[in-house]
């Protein structure tokens, strides 16, 4: 092996450029946060104030103004969701993790994950047939059904996967207490995996927070205060859509305002995730 | 039983047990609950029907091959939009990826322990910035910066090609491929975690164990190991850039045309309908904008669907919780 | 006397100390004939016939996988919460059919309380909430009874002086001893006649188990208790009487001394002697 010394050479070089490179993707990958963080600041502190907070935009041409509206109005229609979204997925998942037969679980679970990866246009599209048409009207209520849509799989995967953590241990002892079934998973189960459930519904609205393609045509958007959620109702991202398309430089200001406030309520919500779960994760495991 | 009377009865009762109705509505409301995503399933595909009826009927398949969209005659075809969403998808998937499974490896191979948690939740930050925000900075940040400092270059060297010739515009098709790069990052990069996570260890020690330098036991144990379940995560990958609205909306330039240029403006079947849906006029205007999304949802379903079988198949017997 | 007949041994006077027997001791609680239980194709317990004395304590012995915790199971029906378990054949209890087509499984599972191999009492409950639970989902509403209860129950269960000062302190706090007493307690709280315990020491250093076995001692005044044990020297000291499973068979049954010092079968003998491979 007369070779070996070269060839050895070549090797290690070779594993040398391919740690490189990996050390790059892996800058590449994080970088555009920092980016988008750091325009987010420098482009929205200055915009941001109590009027921003409190009023309501103002018309074209007038400076000032605020979101005030599409804050509370985002609130709202994540409220609307989590009516939805929470129940059914929640319920949802107690099946899955109590009840279902392997084939039946293996299918909707099958089902939940294609659902996940359906663009939330089409969200969108399905809340105006069975909402905007028939009441004749953009509405909050429409919006909160869309946003519910696309909740409802995430909550349901979220809460299945948690309770199944439950040790089988409880669920025998509480049922050869004399509890009923439902009992044993209301009152025992449930409560044991409650910090994994809340993880899961708050990811869920995370994920629905700063969603705006299947707002355009249900909530539409709203100038003014809503005040009936059968009326048109405004959102922060729809709000930064349509500031961030405009041509006004007062409105361009008040877009990356709205994005940094989106930004912040959106990672704020995700590090309650990751708080939670690494709770979650340490309780399970002792 | 009566419900006055003391718990500790422990008289068993004759026939079905009349307090045991709880049990059973608790178990249809579960089961209702399950069974939504089957409604749900249901629900899209209908509502998306009923909703482009018209237009299914007027255009039949030349729909999908005609390049004319044209309101004010009332007449549409959707080429222009697909071809808009399949190549900067394919963009974007060029980009996103290399850099995904690099950046996997690094997370499951090389990385030093301590770095691997704060990395993870970096890249799950990136994926919680909302698509609008992306399209802000697109426009604003993104574009401009290409306009001078990138595509000028990329016309220089390669500009011999038709696709870096013509106009910059900033906006347009490689624009919006690359915002959509960023956006499918972080699922990529998890889902290509997860499956190298599931690479047994014992195919690593055994390369190991012939003297193997690491990068050679990235690539024989793992990623030929993992081969199909990196191909599932691409997949996966290009049902989310398939779908993705907003960002790309903002920065692809919105003209329905099929140019050889990558830096031509463009368009792509969600951006159409997040344009246009609220103006569109007529009913068979509508019904058309309604198809395109029916063009759409069933493109990602049968994408999402490779792709999950194709991640299972690898990460399942890893992953299977005992129930 | 079948089930439909007026309530037995029903509602206990709340105000009574302890529970009047079931059955008087000696009698037969559990009349166990024929017992065949599978797990799809695998026959884990074959054809066992019993009578389990009532206010006795009643060990059952053998190697890993004889059945001995799977026989345990039917006698709550908690085997039936196993996919693919069925049994064949009958098992009384005070004469009552549990496995009648009109009996509910819950009404069993009050009757015949269970505790397991390792403690696990509600990790979101306080100790006296652990206790309590059995009671308060069956609808018991009343204060002071439940102050009562809670009382009695821990005292049946010797834990009630070392914890009586901090009730509200979640059940997961206590050492495991203490926890596997909680949960000794949370059974006898619904009062039920029978308690069923799978290897309740496995898990406990000496000292806790002594005093889990001095318990037994006296809980078997007042309940039918049956000990699953893998420890011979265990059930020769808690147990009045012992069956030896090997196999899925019922091998040798009868009173603990005999069992121990004269079995009548040769692979009792030789398991009780420690000659077992």
């Amino acid at each position: 092996m007369n070779s070996s010394g070269s060839n050895h050479l070549v090797r290690r070089t070779k594993n040398r450029v391919m740690n490189v490179l990996f050390v790059a993707c892996a800058i590449l990958v994080v970088s555009p946060l920092g980016f988008v963080l750091f325009d987010l600041f420098r482009q929205g502190l200055a915009a941001i104030n109590w009027t921003f907070f409190t009023a309501l935009p103002k018309p074209v041409g007038q400076l000032g103004g605020g979101m005030g509206n599409a804050i509370v109005g985002t609130f709202e229609l994540l409220g609307l969701a989590s009516l939805i979204g929470v129940p059914v997925g929640v319920l949802g998942g107690i099946y899955l993790a109590e009840y279902g037969s392997d084939r039946f679980n293996a299918w909707i679970r099958f089902g939940a994950d294609v659902l996940n990866g359906t663009p939330s246009i089409v969200w969108g599209m399905v809340a105006y047939g069975v909402a905007v048409l028939p009441m004749k009207g953009f509405s909050a209520y429409a919006g909160g059904l869309a946003l519910g849509f696309i909740m409802t799989p995430i909550v349901l995967r979220t809460t299945e996967e948690v309770l199944v953590l439950v040790p089988r241990s409880y669920r025998e002892a509480a049922l050869a207490l004399g509890l009923q079934r439902w009992q044993m998973i209301a009152r025992i189960v449930l409560p044991t995996a409650m910090k994994g459930v809340v993880t899961g519904v708050l990811l869920a609205i995370g994920r629905v927070a700063g969603e705006t393609a299947p707002l355009l045509f249900t909530a539409f958007g709203n100038n003014y205060w809503n005040h009936h959620l059968t009326e048109p109702i405004a959102a922060l991202p729809l709000q930064i859509f349509y500031y961030g398309i405009s041509p006004y430089d007062d409105w361009h200001r008040q877009a990356w305002a709205g994005a940094l406030v989106l930004v912040l309520l959106v990672l704020l919500l995700s590090a309650g995730v990751r708080l939670l779960s690494a709770d979650w994760k340490k309780r399970g495991s002792s | 039983m009566s419900s006055q009377i003391a718990p500790v009865e422990v008289t068993p009762s004759a026939a079905p047990n009349p307090r045991r109705w709880p049990d059973r509505l608790f178990h249809a409301l579960t089961l209702a609950g399950a069974l939504a995503i089957v409604v749900l399933i249901l629900l899209v595909g209908w509502e998306l029907y009923r909703g482009s009826k018209l237009a299914l009927h007027e255009f039949g398949w030349k729909f999908l091959v005609s390049t004319d969209w044209d309101p004010v005659n009332d007449q549409f075809g959707a080429l222009p939009f697909i071809f808009g969403t399949f190549v900067s998808s394919l963009i974007a998937l060029l980009i996103a990826v290399p850099l995904s499974i690099g950046t996997a490896i690094y997370l499951t191979d090389l990385a030093p322990v301590w770095l691997r948690q704060p990395l993870t939740s970096v890249i799950e930050m990136l994926a919680a910035v909302p698509s609008v925000i992306w399209g802000l900075w697109g426009i604003f940040v993104l574009v401009p910066w290409l306009r001078v400092s990138i595509y000028p270059v990329l016309q220089k060297w390669l500009g011999f090609l038709p696709l870096f010739k013509g106009p910059i515009y900033g906006i347009g098709m490689l624009t919006g491929g690359i915002i959509v790069a960023i956006m499918i990052l972080p699922i990529v990069t998890s889902v290509s975690r997860e499956v190298l996570r599931s690479v047994p260890n014992l195919q690593r020690e055994a390369a190991y164990g012939l003297g193997a330098t690491r990068w050679e036991v990235t690539r024989i144990a793992v990623l030929s190991y993992a081969r199909r379940g990196l191909f599932g995560a691409a997949v996966l990958g290009l049902g989310r850039a398939l779908g993705e609205t907003m960002a790309v909306t903002m920065v692809i330039g919105n003209t329905p045309q099929i140019a050889a240029s990558l830096f031509a403006p463009a368009y792509s079947l969600a951006s159409v309908i997040a344009n246009e849906f609220n103006e569109a006029t007529t009913q068979l205007y509508r019904h058309a904008l309604v198809e395109l999304g029916l063009v759409l949802l069933g493109v990602t379903i049968l994408i999402n669907i490779i792709a999950l079988v194709l991640v299972r198949a690898i990460t399942s017997a890893e992953t299977r919780r005992v129930a | 006397m079948t089930l439909n007949e007026p309530p037995k041994s029903t509602v206990l006077p709340p105000s009574a100390p302890t529970p009047p027997p079931a059955a008087p001791a000696g009698e037969v609680a559990f009349d166990v004939r024929n017992l065949s239980v599978f797990y799809g194709a695998n026959e884990a317990v074959k054809n066992a016939s019993l009578q389990i004395s009532a206010r006795r304590v009643t060990a059952i012995i053998g190697p890993s996988g004889c059945g001995k915790s799977t026989f345990l199971r039917t006698l709550n029906r908690m085997h039936e919460l196993t996919p693919g378990a069925r049994h064949t054949g009958t098992i009384r209890l005070s004469g009552d059919d549990l496995y009648a087509r009109e009996i509910d499984p819950i009404v069993v599972r009050r009757r015949v309380g269970m505790v397991f191999q390792k403690s696990n009492p509600f990790p979101t409950l306080s100790i006296a909430e652990n206790v309590l639970v059995g009671l308060r989902l069956n609808g018991l509403r009343d204060g002071t009874l439940l102050r009562q209860r809670l009382e009695e129950s821990l005292h049946m269960a010797a834990l009630w002086d070392e914890v009586k000062d901090h009730l509200s302190r979640p059940g997961i706090s206590l050492s495991g001893g203490q926890q596997q007493r909680l949960c000794i307690a949370r059974a006898l709280a619904v009062r039920p006649e029978v308690l069923l315990m799978d290897e309740p020491c496995s898990a406990l250093d000496p000292l806790a188990t002594a005093k889990i076995e001095e318990l037994i001692q006296t809980l078997r005044d007042q309940f039918t208790v049956i000990i699953v044990t893998h420890n011979m020297q265990q059930a020769a000291r808690v147990s009045d009487q012992t069956a030896f499973f090997y196999m899925g068979q019922l091998v040798e049954f009868g009173d603990t001394r005999n069992v121990f010092m004269n079995p009548t079968n040769p692979q009792t003998e030789a398991y009780v002697s420690g000659r077992f491979g």
